[in-house]
């Protein structure tokens, strides 16, 4: 286990340099700079405020030295807000993303999984296709029309929450929640449905059935972590589509959250955000993928001696 | 003997988009306390339908009863409650599948799964549950069981999983044992222990045992009496010895010629002609009549009944009745049937009409 997960850092230590070595060179391939849209500056100003940023020196140098302050999670200093620091601002930003995603992540998939399951054990019943319909909808419809939905009925009409903005605590996540969530519940429930019928159907069933196993033990003790195993391949990418996904109900809901200020750096070009943000984003992926990846070997004892145990 | 099954004119059907498929048509059978009953026949004869009725393991969803009754220590299994039913599953009847590769669940240790139905069954602790596993474990050859119990069924191999099943079949002592197929799916060597095996634990726990299978081999080996199923009927039903050397249903006959043999110098390999019938509209009169090279005009318009051949041998033939030609069975039937006192052909010294 332990050579494993070693194994694995390095691995995404590998990653994680060549996203950064990636995104940097396609920074500087962009037209224009954080200080090409500021107003009116002399040919010397604008050689004096490269220098004060390191922008002026030669290429390989920028990188070197970007590389070199990235060991020391240094991510340097923000153009739009003056002389903040990056790695600070993403912390601070990062909080409300994260309980939103988590809070998302848990509710959908609880939900989808409970969903799938009663569609599968009530197979071909209004229960089925209820559950069904429903995974539908959370498929088919963008979660900024399920945003906007949930503003205008329960936020505007029923004012029941607060319709936008970060200030009331909890009642504030909720409906971002919510329209988070109905993705990963909506995944959740097709995956967990499919995969219990076939289960269901499968000899070890059958024979969980020929030794007296009632209904539910049938259903829990023996299909459900079958079950399981494909739904948590499909975990990651739904964390990452969480993850990502939050950059637009972010900026529905006026969350301060690090998605909306990725969206407005992009604008700004703002190179120590951009880079900053997107090494935060590529290093919660490649942790949500290793956590699937042993989560997969507790779940399925087949993987694990796969995985290099002994 | 005293009978522990009874089954009587049991009819079933299976409701599919095509229509309603007549799965068993009218079976009876008895199983006696410690005997080997075989049920033979090729696929989708309704050999493993049978004893899935008689567990009750069908999917209730799409499965009908149509008639007939499954008399287990003289209690209608059919109208028992599935609560009811539960008791008895892995209790007083038990079974072993056809494939072992895919009938444990790859997620829990063998430990558990074999422990399961004593913990269900047996008012035991977990500890003593444990112990009676590894003796099971031991029981059917399993070596270190202590150390065994605690790994996964992908640490096994075919014949090693087949093993568990069947300790996990035997955790409770069951009444029956149903085998569907359980050497099927293992190679030649394999097969013979697993079927050593179960001849020894059978002596050891004095079960009866529905075996089912295609492969007579197989049956020689281990029944004492075999029915054959056709088309969702049982056609013949006798002895070991009655079906092997005086069979009488010309399906039998087919059956037994398609068996590769050492001692017969001819090399080409029968095989019946035509394919089973569809029992979505089952044929009239005798299913296998339109495969029959005996059939007479009346196996085509009604069904036949179950003639006596002995105490213990019953076919379902119109060549049987009294007004039927005689016939000559194949030649290789006719062979087997010159050793069995009692057959027409028979050659020994007691009584015989040999021509």
């Amino acid at each position: 286990m332990a050579k494993y997960v070693t194994k694995r850092i390095i691995y995404m230590i590998i990653t994680l340099f060549l996203i950064a070595s990636f995104t940097f060179f396609l920074m500087k391939m962009l037209p224009g700079s954080p200080i090409s849209s500021a107003p009116k500056l002399t040919p010397e100003q604008l050689a004096v405020v490269e220098a004060k940023y390191g922008l002026d020196k030669p290429l390989p140098e920028q990188y070197l030295q970007y590389l070199g302050n990235m060991v020391k999670l240094d991510f340097g200093v923000s153009f739009q807000f003056k002389g903040a620091d990056v790695t600070q601002l993403i912390i601070n930003r990062a909080g409300p993303s994260f309980q939103l995603g988590i809070q998302a992540l848990v509710l959908g998939t609880l939900i989808g999984i409970i969903l799938g399951m009663i569609a599968a054990l009530k197979q071909n019943t209004v229960w089925d296709y209820g559950s069904t319909l429903i995974a539908i909808f959370g498929l088919s419809i963008p979660s900024f029309v399920f945003a906007t939905l949930l503003q205008y009925w329960v936020g505007v009409k029923w004012e029941l929450l607060p319709v936008a903005l970060w200030k009331n605590g909890f009642s504030s996540s909720i409906m971002p929640t919510i329209a988070l969530a109905i993705g990963p519940l909506a995944t959740a429930a097709r995956f967990v449905r499919t995969e219990m019928v076939e289960v269901l159907s499968s000899d070890y069933i059958l024979l969980a059935k020929a030794k007296g196993a009632s209904r539910f033990e049938i259903a829990f003790k023996h299909a459900f972590r079958n079950a399981l195993i494909p739904l948590i391949t499909v975990m990651g990418p739904l964390a990452a589509g969480l993850v990502t996904g939050s950059l637009v109900v972010e900026q529905i809901f006026a969350i301060p959250g690090i998605g909306e200020q990725f969206v407005k750096s992009i604008n700004m070009n703002d190179f120590p955000i951009i880079m900053g943000t997107t090494m935060f984003y590529s290093f919660l992926l490649i942790v949500i993928i290793f956590i699937v990846d042993i989560l997969y070997g507790i779940i399925d004892p087949r993987i694990r001696l796969a995985g290099g145990t002994k | 003997m005293e009978k522990i099954l009874e089954v009587k004119d049991l009819e079933l059907s299976f409701h599919t988009f095509a229509g309603e498929v007549k799965a068993i048509r009218g079976v009876n059978f008895d199983l006696e306390k410690g005997e080997t009953l075989a049920i033979v026949g090729e696929s989708g004869s309704g050999k493993s339908v049978t004893t899935k009725a008689i567990m009750r393991l069908l999917s209730e969803n799409n499965t009908e009863y149509k008639n007939g009754q499954i008399l287990f220590n003289g209690k209608d299994i059919l109208k028992l409650s599935e609560k009811e039913m539960q008791k008895i599953r892995g209790k007083d009847i038990s079974m072993i599948f056809q494939d072992p590769m895919t009938s444990l669940n790859p997620t829990m240790t063998i430990g558990k799964q074999i422990m399961e139905p004593i913990l269900k069954h047996q008012n035991v602790s977990k500890d003593e549950a444990k112990k009676k596993a590894i003796e099971l474990l031991q029981l059917v050859g399993m070596p270190k069981p202590e150390l065994r119990i605690k790994q996964y069924p992908h640490q096994f191999s075919g014949g090693q999983r087949q093993r568990i099943v069947i300790a996990i079949a035997l955790a409770c002592n069951p009444h029956i044992l149903i085998a569907d197929e359980p050497t099927t799916a293992l190679d030649v060597t394999i097969q013979a222990q697993i079927l050593e095996l179960m001849k020894s634990l059978q002596k050891k726990i004095n079960t009866s045992i529905i075996f089912i299978t295609h492969d007579l081999g197989v049956v020689a080996n281990v029944a004492d009496r075999v029915a054959v199923m056709y088309g969702g009927k049982i056609v013949e039903i006798g002895t070991v010895d009655e079906i092997f050397y005086n069979p009488q249903h010309p399906y039998t006959w087919g059956l037994l010629s398609s068996m590769p043999s050492l001692d017969i110098k001819d090399e080409k390999l029968y095989a019946i002609p035509g394919t089973p019938p569809d029992l979505l509209s089952p044929p009239k009169g005798d299913a296998f009549a339109l495969r029959s090279e005996y059939a007479m005009q009346i196996d085509l318009e009604e069904n036949p009944p179950f003639f006596k051949v002995s105490d213990t041998h019953y076919a379902a033939t119109w060549l049987l009745h009294p007004d039927a030609p005689q016939v000559e069975p194949p030649a290789t039937i006719v062979e087997r049937m010159k050793q069995f006192p009692g057959s027409r052909y028979y050659t020994g010294t007691i009584g015989g009409t040999n021509k």
